[in-house]
Protein backbone atom coordinates (compact mmCIF):
# COMPACT_ATOMS: atom_id res chain seq x y z
CA UNK A 1 0.00 0.00 0.00
CA UNK A 2 2.57 2.27 0.91
CA UNK A 3 4.64 1.45 -2.31
CA UNK A 4 1.56 2.61 -3.97
CA UNK A 5 0.70 5.83 -2.53
CA UNK A 6 4.55 6.90 -3.40
CA UNK A 7 3.89 5.39 -7.26
CA UNK A 8 1.26 7.71 -7.19
CA UNK A 9 2.54 11.11 -5.36
CA UNK A 10 5.36 10.77 -7.51
CA UNK A 11 3.30 10.34 -10.79
CA UNK A 12 1.31 13.43 -9.39
CA UNK A 13 4.38 15.13 -9.51
CA UNK A 14 5.88 13.89 -12.73
CA UNK A 15 2.43 14.95 -14.32
CA UNK A 16 2.42 18.58 -13.05
CA UNK A 17 5.68 19.06 -15.09
CA UNK A 18 3.76 17.56 -17.91
CA UNK A 19 0.78 19.68 -17.40
CA UNK A 20 2.88 23.07 -17.36
CA UNK A 21 4.94 21.96 -20.35
CA UNK A 22 1.42 20.64 -22.27
CA UNK A 23 -0.47 23.97 -21.50
CA UNK A 24 2.64 25.46 -22.85
CA UNK A 25 1.95 23.91 -26.03
CA UNK A 26 -1.77 24.12 -25.91
CA UNK A 27 -1.35 28.06 -25.43
CA UNK A 28 0.31 28.32 -28.70
CA UNK A 29 -1.81 26.09 -30.11
CA UNK A 30 -5.08 27.68 -30.01
CA UNK A 31 -3.38 30.57 -31.35
CA UNK A 32 -1.61 29.78 -34.24
CA UNK A 33 -2.51 26.20 -34.92
CA UNK A 34 1.33 25.44 -34.68
CA UNK A 35 3.04 22.81 -32.06
CA UNK A 36 6.13 24.79 -31.03
CA UNK A 37 8.46 21.77 -31.24
CA UNK A 38 11.30 24.01 -29.59
CA UNK A 39 9.01 24.25 -25.98
CA UNK A 40 10.74 21.88 -24.34
CA UNK A 41 14.60 23.85 -25.27
CA UNK A 42 13.04 27.02 -24.09
CA UNK A 43 12.14 25.54 -21.03
CA UNK A 44 15.63 23.96 -20.43
CA UNK A 45 17.43 27.53 -21.35
CA UNK A 46 15.10 29.11 -18.93
CA UNK A 47 16.43 26.71 -16.40
CA UNK A 48 19.93 27.28 -17.08
CA UNK A 49 19.48 30.70 -16.51
CA UNK A 50 18.31 30.43 -12.87
CA UNK A 51 20.93 28.57 -12.18
CA UNK A 52 23.76 31.17 -13.61
CA UNK A 53 21.47 33.38 -11.50
CA UNK A 54 22.26 31.09 -8.38
CA UNK A 55 25.61 30.90 -9.53
CA UNK A 56 25.77 34.15 -8.87
CA UNK A 57 24.68 34.06 -5.39
CA UNK A 58 21.57 34.78 -5.54
CA UNK A 59 18.38 32.95 -3.25
CA UNK A 60 16.60 29.97 -4.99
CA UNK A 61 13.07 31.57 -5.36
CA UNK A 62 14.74 35.13 -6.62
CA UNK A 63 16.73 33.33 -9.00
CA UNK A 64 13.44 31.72 -9.86
CA UNK A 65 11.49 34.70 -10.37
CA UNK A 66 13.59 36.63 -12.28
CA UNK A 67 14.35 33.12 -14.87
CA UNK A 68 10.96 33.72 -15.52
CA UNK A 69 10.68 36.89 -15.99
CA UNK A 70 13.15 36.67 -17.96
CA UNK A 71 12.19 33.94 -19.79
CA UNK A 72 8.74 35.71 -20.95
CA UNK A 73 10.52 38.60 -22.15
CA UNK A 74 12.77 36.12 -24.27
CA UNK A 75 9.06 34.97 -25.41
CA UNK A 76 7.73 37.84 -26.84
CA UNK A 77 10.96 38.18 -28.53
CA UNK A 78 11.07 35.27 -30.02
CA UNK A 79 7.77 35.89 -31.41
CA UNK A 80 8.18 39.44 -32.23
CA UNK A 81 11.33 39.03 -34.60
CA UNK A 82 11.69 35.33 -35.48
CA UNK A 83 8.08 34.95 -36.01
CA UNK A 84 6.32 37.86 -36.98
CA UNK A 85 7.88 37.58 -40.94
CA UNK A 86 6.23 33.99 -40.64
CA UNK A 87 2.90 35.22 -40.03
CA UNK A 88 1.59 33.73 -43.78
CA UNK A 89 4.31 31.34 -44.22
CA UNK A 90 3.44 28.27 -45.22
CA UNK A 91 3.03 25.35 -42.03
CA UNK A 92 6.41 23.41 -43.08
CA UNK A 93 8.20 26.62 -42.76
CA UNK A 94 6.96 27.23 -39.34
CA UNK A 95 8.07 23.79 -38.28
CA UNK A 96 11.48 24.28 -40.03
CA UNK A 97 12.17 27.29 -37.83
CA UNK A 98 10.58 26.04 -34.44
CA UNK A 99 13.13 22.64 -35.18
CA UNK A 100 15.68 25.27 -36.32
CA UNK A 101 14.87 26.93 -32.53
CA UNK A 102 15.32 24.23 -31.16
CA UNK A 103 18.62 23.23 -32.29
CA UNK A 104 19.85 26.97 -31.57
CA UNK A 105 18.94 26.53 -27.84
CA UNK A 106 19.92 23.58 -27.54
CA UNK A 107 23.31 24.19 -29.11
CA UNK A 108 23.96 27.59 -27.10
CA UNK A 109 23.10 26.14 -23.47
CA UNK A 110 26.07 23.55 -24.51
CA UNK A 111 28.06 26.44 -25.52
CA UNK A 112 27.76 28.92 -22.66
CA UNK A 113 26.89 26.33 -20.03
CA UNK A 114 28.33 22.69 -21.62
CA UNK A 115 27.14 19.34 -22.30
CA UNK A 116 28.25 18.00 -18.39
CA UNK A 117 25.55 17.45 -16.36
CA UNK A 118 25.06 19.60 -13.08
CA UNK A 119 23.26 18.89 -9.98
CA UNK A 120 20.53 21.38 -9.32
CA UNK A 121 18.91 22.19 -5.70
CA UNK A 122 15.60 21.95 -4.45
CA UNK A 123 14.22 24.56 -2.71
CA UNK A 124 11.84 22.73 -0.55
CA UNK A 125 13.24 21.93 3.17
CA UNK A 126 14.09 18.28 3.49
CA UNK A 127 12.34 17.90 6.95
CA UNK A 128 8.72 19.31 8.08
CA UNK A 129 7.57 18.80 4.37
CA UNK A 130 5.96 16.14 2.29
CA UNK A 131 4.12 13.06 4.37
CA UNK A 132 7.25 10.33 5.31
CA UNK A 133 7.22 7.45 3.15
CA UNK A 134 4.47 8.72 0.84
CA UNK A 135 5.59 11.97 -0.67
CA UNK A 136 8.77 13.41 -0.62
CA UNK A 137 9.36 16.90 0.01
CA UNK A 138 10.81 18.07 -3.63
CA UNK A 139 7.77 16.04 -5.38
CA UNK A 140 4.75 17.72 -2.86
CA UNK A 141 6.71 21.46 -3.47
CA UNK A 142 6.36 20.78 -7.33
CA UNK A 143 3.05 19.93 -7.09
CA UNK A 144 2.07 22.68 -5.12
CA UNK A 145 4.34 25.22 -7.31
CA UNK A 146 2.64 24.47 -10.63
CA UNK A 147 -0.82 24.06 -9.06
CA UNK A 148 -0.61 28.07 -7.40
CA UNK A 149 1.14 28.90 -11.11
CA UNK A 150 -1.86 27.17 -13.10
CA UNK A 151 -4.68 28.95 -10.54
CA UNK A 152 -3.39 32.23 -11.43
CA UNK A 153 -3.25 31.44 -14.73
CA UNK A 154 -6.95 30.38 -15.24
CA UNK A 155 -7.20 33.40 -12.70
CA UNK A 156 -5.91 36.01 -15.64
CA UNK A 157 -7.77 34.22 -18.54
CA UNK A 158 -11.01 34.13 -16.85
CA UNK A 159 -11.20 37.02 -14.99
CA UNK A 160 -8.68 40.15 -16.41
CA UNK A 161 -9.42 42.32 -19.60
CA UNK A 162 -6.09 41.50 -20.99
CA UNK A 163 -7.16 37.55 -20.62
CA UNK A 164 -10.52 38.04 -22.38
CA UNK A 165 -8.29 39.66 -25.07
CA UNK A 166 -6.16 36.87 -25.42
CA UNK A 167 -9.00 34.11 -25.61
CA UNK A 168 -10.93 36.46 -28.08
CA UNK A 169 -7.80 36.86 -30.20
CA UNK A 170 -7.05 33.04 -30.21
CA UNK A 171 -10.61 32.19 -31.32
CA UNK A 172 -11.33 34.43 -34.00
CA UNK A 173 -8.24 36.76 -34.93
CA UNK A 174 -10.08 38.93 -37.57
CA UNK A 175 -12.88 39.80 -35.78
CA UNK A 176 -11.07 40.80 -32.07
CA UNK A 177 -9.24 42.95 -34.69
CA UNK A 178 -12.78 44.35 -35.38
CA UNK A 179 -13.01 45.21 -31.64
CA UNK A 180 -9.88 46.99 -31.22
CA UNK A 181 -8.07 44.13 -29.50
CA UNK A 182 -4.13 44.38 -31.11
CA UNK A 183 -3.90 40.92 -32.10
CA UNK A 184 -0.49 40.63 -33.18
CA UNK A 185 0.60 41.82 -29.53
CA UNK A 186 -1.93 39.20 -28.08
CA UNK A 187 0.27 36.53 -29.45
CA UNK A 188 3.40 37.50 -28.45
CA UNK A 189 2.10 38.16 -24.87
CA UNK A 190 0.85 34.41 -25.35
CA UNK A 191 4.43 32.93 -26.13
CA UNK A 192 5.97 34.89 -23.43
CA UNK A 193 3.38 32.95 -20.98
CA UNK A 194 4.22 29.87 -22.90
CA UNK A 195 7.87 30.09 -21.91
CA UNK A 196 7.14 31.41 -18.35
CA UNK A 197 5.46 28.67 -17.85
CA UNK A 198 7.56 26.17 -19.36
CA UNK A 199 10.74 27.64 -17.37
CA UNK A 200 8.25 26.83 -14.13
CA UNK A 201 7.96 23.49 -15.40
CA UNK A 202 12.17 23.31 -16.32
CA UNK A 203 13.43 24.69 -12.77
CA UNK A 204 10.87 22.67 -11.14
CA UNK A 205 11.92 19.32 -12.97
CA UNK A 206 15.59 19.91 -13.10
CA UNK A 207 15.98 18.75 -9.41
CA UNK A 208 14.85 15.21 -10.34
CA UNK A 209 16.32 14.76 -14.30
CA UNK A 210 19.33 16.81 -13.44
CA UNK A 211 20.58 20.10 -15.40
CA UNK A 212 22.00 19.20 -19.02
CA UNK A 213 21.08 20.67 -22.22
CA UNK A 214 19.22 17.44 -23.02
CA UNK A 215 16.75 17.15 -19.91
CA UNK A 216 13.59 18.26 -21.45
CA UNK A 217 13.61 16.26 -24.42
CA UNK A 218 11.86 13.31 -22.93
CA UNK A 219 9.44 15.96 -20.26
CA UNK A 220 8.72 17.03 -24.50
CA UNK A 221 7.31 13.75 -25.48
CA UNK A 222 4.95 13.47 -22.49
CA UNK A 223 4.01 17.34 -22.69
CA UNK A 224 2.51 16.02 -26.20
CA UNK A 225 0.94 12.70 -25.20
CA UNK A 226 -0.77 14.64 -22.27
CA UNK A 227 -1.91 17.40 -24.34
CA UNK A 228 -3.19 15.05 -27.08
CA UNK A 229 -5.10 12.75 -24.27
CA UNK A 230 -6.62 16.25 -23.05
CA UNK A 231 -7.26 17.59 -25.94
CA UNK A 232 -4.94 19.74 -27.83
CA UNK A 233 -7.05 22.69 -28.26
CA UNK A 234 -8.56 22.86 -24.59
CA UNK A 235 -6.15 24.46 -21.87
CA UNK A 236 -7.94 22.69 -18.86
CA UNK A 237 -7.71 19.58 -20.92
CA UNK A 238 -4.00 19.58 -21.16
CA UNK A 239 -3.23 19.97 -17.52
CA UNK A 240 -6.10 17.30 -16.59
CA UNK A 241 -4.16 15.21 -19.12
CA UNK A 242 -0.73 15.98 -17.93
CA UNK A 243 -1.94 14.59 -14.59
CA UNK A 244 -3.35 11.45 -16.05
CA UNK A 245 0.03 10.64 -18.28
CA UNK A 246 1.96 11.14 -15.17
CA UNK A 247 -0.15 8.99 -12.81
CA UNK A 248 -0.89 6.34 -15.77
CA UNK A 249 2.60 5.65 -16.05
CA UNK A 250 3.69 5.13 -13.11
CA UNK A 251 0.71 2.81 -11.98
CA UNK A 252 2.23 0.46 -15.03
CA UNK A 253 5.11 0.48 -13.75
CA UNK A 254 4.10 -0.48 -10.74
CA UNK A 255 1.67 -3.10 -11.54
CA UNK A 256 4.89 -4.51 -13.94
CA UNK A 257 6.76 -4.82 -10.33
CA UNK A 258 3.94 -6.22 -8.40
CA UNK A 259 3.41 -8.96 -11.22
CA UNK A 260 7.24 -9.89 -11.32
CA UNK A 261 7.60 -9.91 -7.36
CA UNK A 262 4.45 -11.80 -7.60
CA UNK A 263 5.37 -14.45 -10.31
CA UNK A 264 8.84 -13.92 -11.13
CA UNK A 265 7.52 -12.69 -14.99
CA UNK A 266 8.73 -9.55 -16.23
CA UNK A 267 6.07 -8.13 -18.25
CA UNK A 268 6.31 -4.63 -18.06
CA UNK A 269 8.63 -2.68 -16.03
CA UNK A 270 10.35 1.21 -15.45
CA UNK A 271 12.05 0.85 -18.23
CA UNK A 272 8.80 1.00 -20.56
CA UNK A 273 7.17 4.03 -19.18
CA UNK A 274 7.59 6.13 -22.51
CA UNK A 275 6.41 3.37 -24.54
CA UNK A 276 3.15 3.03 -21.96
CA UNK A 277 2.97 7.12 -22.70
CA UNK A 278 3.13 6.33 -26.07
CA UNK A 279 0.48 3.73 -26.30
CA UNK A 280 -1.87 5.59 -24.62
CA UNK A 281 -1.20 8.30 -27.16
CA UNK A 282 -2.40 6.00 -29.59
CA UNK A 283 -5.48 4.32 -28.09
CA UNK A 284 -6.57 7.57 -27.19
CA UNK A 285 -6.51 9.30 -30.68
CA UNK A 286 -7.57 6.14 -32.16
CA UNK A 287 -10.95 5.95 -29.97
CA UNK A 288 -11.70 9.14 -29.45
CA UNK A 289 -9.38 11.66 -32.38
CA UNK A 290 -10.17 15.28 -30.15
CA UNK A 291 -8.80 14.02 -26.66
CA UNK A 292 -10.72 13.31 -23.99
CA UNK A 293 -11.77 16.87 -23.38
CA UNK A 294 -11.37 18.11 -26.78
CA UNK A 295 -14.77 19.06 -29.02
CA UNK A 296 -14.69 17.85 -32.51
CA UNK A 297 -14.37 20.75 -34.72
CA UNK A 298 -16.59 21.13 -38.00
CA UNK A 299 -15.66 23.05 -40.49
CA UNK A 300 -17.81 24.04 -43.13
CA UNK A 301 -16.36 24.44 -46.61
CA UNK B 1 -23.21 69.18 -44.56
CA UNK B 2 -20.25 67.91 -43.03
CA UNK B 3 -19.07 64.13 -44.72
CA UNK B 4 -17.30 62.19 -41.64
CA UNK B 5 -16.62 59.67 -44.40
CA UNK B 6 -14.70 60.45 -47.90
CA UNK B 7 -13.92 57.46 -50.23
CA UNK B 8 -12.17 58.37 -53.29
CA UNK B 9 -10.99 55.76 -55.87
CA UNK B 10 -11.20 52.82 -54.02
CA UNK B 11 -9.94 50.16 -55.57
CA UNK B 12 -9.79 46.51 -53.82
CA UNK B 13 -8.18 43.06 -54.52
CA UNK B 14 -8.28 39.49 -53.63
CA UNK B 15 -4.74 38.31 -54.67
CA UNK B 16 -4.81 38.80 -58.39
CA UNK B 17 -8.76 39.42 -58.99
CA UNK B 18 -9.88 43.21 -58.35
CA UNK B 19 -12.90 43.54 -56.86
CA UNK B 20 -13.50 47.21 -56.38
CA UNK B 21 -12.82 49.51 -59.18
CA UNK B 22 -12.45 53.69 -58.74
CA UNK B 23 -15.58 53.40 -55.93
CA UNK B 24 -16.29 57.10 -54.70
CA UNK B 25 -18.66 58.02 -51.74
CA UNK B 26 -19.23 60.41 -48.86
CA UNK B 27 -21.31 59.96 -45.41
CA UNK B 28 -23.00 62.70 -44.01
CA UNK B 29 -21.87 62.55 -40.10
CA UNK B 30 -25.30 61.18 -38.70
CA UNK B 31 -26.97 59.76 -41.52
CA UNK B 32 -27.66 56.76 -42.72
CA UNK B 33 -26.41 55.65 -46.00
CA UNK B 34 -26.51 52.19 -47.46
CA UNK B 35 -25.15 50.56 -50.69
CA UNK B 36 -27.36 48.27 -52.93
CA UNK B 37 -26.21 45.80 -55.03
CA UNK B 38 -26.49 42.66 -56.65
CA UNK B 39 -24.34 39.22 -54.74
CA UNK B 40 -20.64 40.38 -56.03
CA UNK B 41 -21.27 43.50 -56.73
CA UNK B 42 -18.50 44.36 -54.12
CA UNK B 43 -20.26 46.11 -51.65
CA UNK B 44 -18.83 43.65 -48.31
CA UNK B 45 -15.41 44.22 -50.20
CA UNK B 46 -16.00 48.10 -49.64
CA UNK B 47 -16.70 47.67 -46.08
CA UNK B 48 -13.31 45.43 -45.54
CA UNK B 49 -11.96 47.83 -47.28
CA UNK B 50 -12.74 50.77 -45.33
CA UNK B 51 -11.21 48.63 -42.26
CA UNK B 52 -8.09 47.63 -44.04
CA UNK B 53 -9.47 43.76 -44.27
CA UNK B 54 -8.66 43.47 -47.91
CA UNK B 55 -5.41 44.69 -50.14
CA UNK B 56 -6.81 48.47 -51.52
CA UNK B 57 -5.46 51.43 -52.44
CA UNK B 58 -7.24 54.80 -52.47
CA UNK B 59 -7.84 57.36 -50.42
CA UNK B 60 -10.24 56.99 -47.20
CA UNK B 61 -10.76 59.80 -44.79
CA UNK B 62 -12.45 59.77 -41.55
CA UNK B 63 -13.17 62.60 -39.77
CA UNK B 64 -10.60 64.55 -42.08
CA UNK B 65 -7.85 61.31 -41.24
CA UNK B 66 -6.20 59.16 -43.30
CA UNK B 67 -6.97 55.58 -43.34
CA UNK B 68 -4.69 54.72 -45.44
CA UNK B 69 -1.69 52.39 -43.90
CA UNK B 70 -3.37 52.09 -40.72
CA UNK B 71 -4.45 48.40 -39.44
CA UNK B 72 -7.67 47.31 -38.47
CA UNK B 73 -7.46 47.36 -34.96
CA UNK B 74 -6.43 51.32 -35.25
CA UNK B 75 -8.96 52.15 -37.74
CA UNK B 76 -11.35 50.41 -35.11
CA UNK B 77 -9.88 52.63 -32.36
CA UNK B 78 -10.77 55.25 -34.09
CA UNK B 79 -14.55 54.49 -33.58
CA UNK B 80 -15.30 52.80 -36.73
CA UNK B 81 -17.07 49.64 -35.67
CA UNK B 82 -17.99 46.95 -38.29
CA UNK B 83 -20.94 44.15 -37.80
CA UNK B 84 -19.17 41.67 -40.18
CA UNK B 85 -21.86 39.76 -42.07
CA UNK B 86 -22.49 36.21 -41.00
CA UNK B 87 -23.36 37.23 -36.80
CA UNK B 88 -19.88 38.24 -35.85
CA UNK B 89 -19.75 37.07 -32.20
CA UNK B 90 -17.07 35.34 -30.48
CA UNK B 91 -19.24 31.88 -29.80
CA UNK B 92 -17.35 30.16 -27.17
CA UNK B 93 -17.45 33.51 -25.21
CA UNK B 94 -20.64 34.14 -22.91
CA UNK B 95 -22.56 37.28 -23.69
CA UNK B 96 -21.51 39.44 -21.25
CA UNK B 97 -17.54 38.42 -22.43
CA UNK B 98 -18.51 39.35 -26.11
CA UNK B 99 -19.66 43.08 -24.68
CA UNK B 100 -16.82 43.39 -22.51
CA UNK B 101 -13.90 42.68 -25.17
CA UNK B 102 -14.61 45.68 -27.02
CA UNK B 103 -14.17 47.89 -23.89
CA UNK B 104 -11.54 46.18 -22.87
CA UNK B 105 -8.44 48.98 -22.60
CA UNK B 106 -10.79 50.73 -20.35
CA UNK B 107 -9.52 49.63 -16.83
CA UNK B 108 -12.41 51.53 -15.25
CA UNK B 109 -14.54 48.44 -13.97
CA UNK B 110 -17.87 51.00 -13.16
CA UNK B 111 -17.43 52.59 -16.47
CA UNK B 112 -17.63 49.36 -18.56
CA UNK B 113 -20.74 47.99 -16.60
CA UNK B 114 -22.41 50.76 -16.94
CA UNK B 115 -21.94 51.15 -20.77
CA UNK B 116 -23.13 47.73 -21.02
CA UNK B 117 -26.40 48.49 -19.32
CA UNK B 118 -27.15 51.28 -21.66
CA UNK B 119 -26.40 48.84 -24.50
CA UNK B 120 -28.62 46.79 -23.00
CA UNK B 121 -31.38 49.57 -22.82
CA UNK B 122 -31.37 48.68 -26.73
CA UNK B 123 -31.64 44.93 -26.63
CA UNK B 124 -32.77 43.71 -23.19
CA UNK B 125 -33.40 40.00 -24.55
CA UNK B 126 -29.40 40.19 -24.23
CA UNK B 127 -29.76 40.69 -20.75
CA UNK B 128 -31.67 37.69 -19.98
CA UNK B 129 -28.56 35.51 -21.52
CA UNK B 130 -25.75 37.83 -20.24
CA UNK B 131 -23.70 34.15 -18.90
CA UNK B 132 -25.22 32.27 -21.64
CA UNK B 133 -22.36 31.26 -24.51
CA UNK B 134 -22.35 33.34 -27.71
CA UNK B 135 -22.97 29.99 -29.95
CA UNK B 136 -26.51 28.85 -28.19
CA UNK B 137 -28.04 32.42 -29.03
CA UNK B 138 -30.87 32.12 -32.00
CA UNK B 139 -29.84 33.71 -35.06
CA UNK B 140 -31.65 36.98 -34.17
CA UNK B 141 -29.58 37.43 -30.82
CA UNK B 142 -26.43 36.76 -32.68
CA UNK B 143 -26.89 39.24 -34.53
CA UNK B 144 -27.80 41.72 -31.79
CA UNK B 145 -25.52 40.81 -29.64
CA UNK B 146 -22.85 41.95 -32.66
CA UNK B 147 -24.76 45.18 -32.80
CA UNK B 148 -24.43 45.84 -29.17
CA UNK B 149 -20.77 44.94 -29.25
CA UNK B 150 -20.35 47.34 -31.72
CA UNK B 151 -22.09 49.95 -29.32
CA UNK B 152 -19.56 49.57 -26.66
CA UNK B 153 -16.97 50.86 -29.55
CA UNK B 154 -19.04 54.15 -28.61
CA UNK B 155 -18.66 54.11 -32.51
CA UNK B 156 -19.07 57.53 -34.47
CA UNK B 157 -19.57 55.55 -37.24
CA UNK B 158 -21.15 51.81 -37.85
CA UNK B 159 -20.35 49.51 -40.38
CA UNK B 160 -23.07 46.60 -40.97
CA UNK B 161 -23.36 44.20 -43.44
CA UNK B 162 -26.72 42.18 -43.65
CA UNK B 163 -27.95 42.70 -40.58
CA UNK B 164 -30.95 40.69 -42.05
CA UNK B 165 -29.22 37.80 -43.33
CA UNK B 166 -31.06 34.60 -42.79
CA UNK B 167 -33.10 36.13 -40.00
CA UNK B 168 -37.05 35.83 -39.85
CA UNK B 169 -38.95 38.95 -41.19
CA UNK B 170 -39.99 39.63 -37.99
CA UNK B 171 -36.77 39.67 -36.19
CA UNK B 172 -35.97 41.80 -39.26
CA UNK B 173 -38.15 44.18 -38.67
CA UNK B 174 -37.21 44.82 -35.22
CA UNK B 175 -33.57 44.88 -35.47
CA UNK B 176 -33.98 47.64 -38.04
CA UNK B 177 -36.02 49.60 -35.66
CA UNK B 178 -33.60 49.61 -33.02
CA UNK B 179 -31.10 50.50 -35.35
CA UNK B 180 -32.74 53.46 -36.30
CA UNK B 181 -32.94 54.04 -32.42
CA UNK B 182 -29.27 53.88 -32.10
CA UNK B 183 -28.97 56.50 -35.23
CA UNK B 184 -30.92 59.02 -33.81
CA UNK B 185 -30.47 58.50 -29.87
CA UNK B 186 -26.65 58.00 -29.97
CA UNK B 187 -25.73 60.17 -33.34
CA UNK B 188 -24.46 57.32 -34.82
CA UNK B 189 -23.55 57.56 -38.70
CA UNK B 190 -24.67 54.18 -40.31
CA UNK B 191 -23.20 52.62 -42.99
CA UNK B 192 -25.66 49.86 -44.41
CA UNK B 193 -24.87 46.90 -47.07
CA UNK B 194 -28.17 45.03 -47.77
CA UNK B 195 -29.61 42.57 -50.15
CA UNK B 196 -32.95 43.38 -49.33
CA UNK B 197 -32.84 46.92 -51.13
CA UNK B 198 -36.58 48.24 -50.06
CA UNK B 199 -35.92 47.49 -46.33
CA UNK B 200 -32.58 49.23 -46.70
CA UNK B 201 -34.07 51.99 -49.09
CA UNK B 202 -36.56 52.65 -46.16
CA UNK B 203 -33.98 53.27 -43.52
CA UNK B 204 -31.48 54.96 -44.88
CA UNK B 205 -31.21 59.03 -46.18
CA UNK B 206 -28.65 58.43 -49.05
CA UNK B 207 -27.98 55.11 -51.06
CA UNK B 208 -25.32 53.88 -53.45
CA UNK B 209 -26.23 51.23 -56.16
CA UNK B 210 -22.91 49.12 -56.51
CA UNK B 211 -22.22 46.76 -60.01
CA UNK B 212 -19.62 44.91 -60.59
CA UNK B 213 -17.09 47.01 -58.41
CA UNK B 214 -18.65 50.38 -59.72
CA UNK B 215 -20.69 52.95 -58.24
CA UNK B 216 -23.70 53.07 -60.96
CA UNK B 217 -25.59 55.21 -59.19
CA UNK B 218 -26.15 57.28 -56.34
CA UNK B 219 -28.93 60.05 -54.87
CA UNK B 220 -30.90 60.57 -51.82
CA UNK B 221 -32.80 57.14 -50.84
CA UNK B 222 -36.40 58.57 -52.17
CA UNK B 223 -34.60 59.48 -55.69
CA UNK B 224 -32.91 56.03 -55.96
CA UNK B 225 -36.30 54.49 -54.69
CA UNK B 226 -38.20 55.60 -57.77
CA UNK B 227 -35.79 55.13 -60.07
CA UNK B 228 -36.84 52.98 -62.49
CA UNK B 229 -33.85 50.42 -62.96
CA UNK B 230 -33.21 50.26 -59.32
CA UNK B 231 -36.99 49.52 -58.89
CA UNK B 232 -36.89 46.90 -61.69
CA UNK B 233 -33.36 45.23 -60.58
CA UNK B 234 -33.53 45.49 -56.60
CA UNK B 235 -36.76 46.17 -55.66
CA UNK B 236 -38.86 43.85 -57.96
CA UNK B 237 -41.93 45.65 -59.16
Amino acid sequence: MEQFLQQLASGLANGAIYACVALALVMIYVSTDHLNFAQGEMAMFSTYISWQLMAWGLSFWVAFILAVLISFVLGVLIERIILRPLHTAPVLSVVVVFIGLLAICNSMAGAIWSYLIKEFPSPFPKSAFGIAGVIGPHQLGVVLVTLIVLTLLFLFFRFTPLGLAMRAAAQNPQMARLVGVRVDWMLALGWGLAAAVGAVAGIMVAHIVYLDPNMMAGILLYAFASALVGGIGNPGGAVVGGFIVGVLENMVAYAGNMIEKETGVYIIGNGEKLTVALVIVIFVLTVKPAGLFGRVVVKRV
Amino acid sequence: MLSLLEVKELKAYYGQTQALYDVGFDIAEGGITTLLGANGAGKTTTLRAICNMVRRDGTIRFGGKDLGGMPTEEIVRLRIAHVPEGRGTFTTLTVDENLRIAAYTNRDKGVVAAERDRVFGYFPRLKERIQQQAGTLSGGEQQMLAIARALMLKPRLMLLDEPSFGLAPLIVVEIFRILRRINEEEKVSILLVEQNAALALDLATHAYVLETGRVVMSGPSEVVKNDENVRKSYLGY
